[in-house]
């Protein structure tokens, strides 16, 4: 290949990605490693009283580039995580000289179905529990070991290892008995205009889903790819992490992640996904 | 007398800068419809100053949310709110201040932040840092650039 053509194709393939990043393909149709059909829209609950007419997942929203990256793990980045966290599973840790896989044997078995109810009522602690609480929960109480941060890398590849279990089933995490209280507290949060922009997740997420803010491609803001790999940070992101920057862009003062703030939201924001796909990882901007 | 008139004299000029002096934002008085009369700085704006912070990330960035033809240079305009093409024909002078300083007088529940409002905020942040702010906040804009983007925005005849 002479310079003249090399520079031409390099010119062509920059001018095409300028034109999948502002266009996504919204009727497509995701199905990962030509086995897992994956539901990308979907009905919306009876709960959301209307305010959605369906359902769907960001991954509708990302350009042809960015969605051909999630239909095969080999493409996906953030299996390489997967990867790393079964490791770690088996990995013993602690005072008590276990690992994961002492109790829950293999993920493939154990895993499968967790993710799509979390976060859920945990009786025993009286409180409503992210994947990530109970991680880390069973890492102090079973295993005798550290916690670890709420959305550091060892934390969002676990994550991702037990959501990989549960991929393609339909989203279904409980919003009434004992967890009404903190799925109210997060739609309220939802419908809060919070700091000096004064925005909602709803302005952007419920009202301007499908809209552009200069060159963001406002999506739903749904969470069933959660954790998920960024383009733009190339590693897994926690969803309070995304919550954290998503509030603080309003010009608010923000939550914490693992705040009790952002479980609520995340209850309600999980739950407005109910009937989409668990999708994790999956690949975004 | 000569000297009682230089006195006069300096009196008049420093009446004339009070008079200069911006609007605080606590101080605004916006009219019934939500407009605001009188120039937020007292001086007249410039729409070439106007045009810049329309369209910078940094200032308004009013095209993050709205398209402007004028402005075509400037990439990636947002959907969000209404197109301001012919935007000088469809509101007044005063209109369009009250609206660019706080559209929520005008349009109620509207989404579109106020941009010369201090207080009165849920969380309110230390700029985009995430940490917490005290009230009052600086103004997203000042006096001056509010008048500016007014300027601009009655150069949008269709």
């Amino acid at each position: 290949m002479n310079k003249t053509t090399a520079s031409r194709l390099a010119l062509t393939l920059v001018l095409s990605f300028g034109a999948g990043a502002a266009l996504a393909d919204e009727n497509a149709d995701l199905v990962v490693n030509e086995e897992i059909e994956m539901t990308v829209r979907a009905p919306a609950p009876a709960y959301l009283d209307g305010h959605l007419p369906e359902i769907l997942s960001g991954w509708l929203f990302r350009s042809d580039e960015t969605q051909d990256l999630q239909r095969d793990d080999f493409d996906n980045p953030g299996m390489i995580f997967v990867d790393q966290a079964l490791d770690q599973w088996a990995m013993v840790d602690g005072s008590e000289g276990k690992s994961c896989a002492s109790c829950h044997d293999d993920p493939a078995d154990s895993m499968a179905g967790v993710r799509a109810v979390y976060p859920k009522w945990n009786a025993d602690a009286g409180e409503v529990r992210t994947l990530a609480m109970q991680i880390n929960d069973c890492r102090e109480t079973q295993m005798g070991a550290k916690k670890w941060g709420y959305t550091s890398g060892d934390m969002t590849a676990m994550e991702a290892l037990i959501s990989v279990q549960s991929r393609g089933m339909p989203v279904n995490v409980a919003i009434d008995g004992p967890v009404a209280a903190t799925w109210e507290q997060g739609k309220e949060m939802y419908y809060t205009r919070y700091g000096q922009l004064e925005l909602s997740c709803a302005n952007c997420h419920e009202d301007n889903y499908g809209n552009h803010i200069r060159a963001d491609h406002l999506s739903q803001g749904q969470i069933n790819g959660f954790p998920v790999y960024r383009l733009k940070n190339t590693k897994l992101n926690a969803a309070h992490d995304r919550f954290k920057g998503c509030v603080r862009d309003t010009r608010a003062e923000t939550f914490d992640p693992g705040s009790p703030e952002f479980v609520a939201l995340e209850l309600y924001v999980a739950s407005r996904g109910n009937g989409l796909s668990v999708e994790a990882p999956s690949v975004r901007n | 007398m000569r000297i009682t008139a230089i006195t006069l004299g300096i009196t008049a000029l420093a009446a004339g800068a009070a008079l200069a002096d911006p609007v605080e934002p606590m101080s605004v008085k916006y009219d019934d419809y939500g407009a605001i009369e009188t120039s937020l700085s007292g001086m007249p704006g410039d729409a070439v100053e106007g045009k810049k912070v329309m369209s910078s990330r940094g200032l308004g960035n009013c095209v993050a949310c709205h398209e402007v033809s004028a402005l075509a240079d400037v990439p990636f305009q947002g959907e969000i709110g209404p197109s301001l093409d012919g935007a000088g024909d469809r509101w007044n002078e005063a209109e369009l201040r009250g609206i660019v300083a706080d559209a929520k007088k005008t349009y109620d529940g509207t989404m579109m932040p106020s941009f010369y409002k201090t207080s009165g905020y849920i969380r309110p942040g230390n700029a985009f840092t995430g940490k917490a702010g005290t009230e009052p906040l600086p103004p997203l804009l000042t006096a001056q650039q509010i008048e500016d983007v007014v300027a601009f925005l009655l150069t949008l005849k269709d």
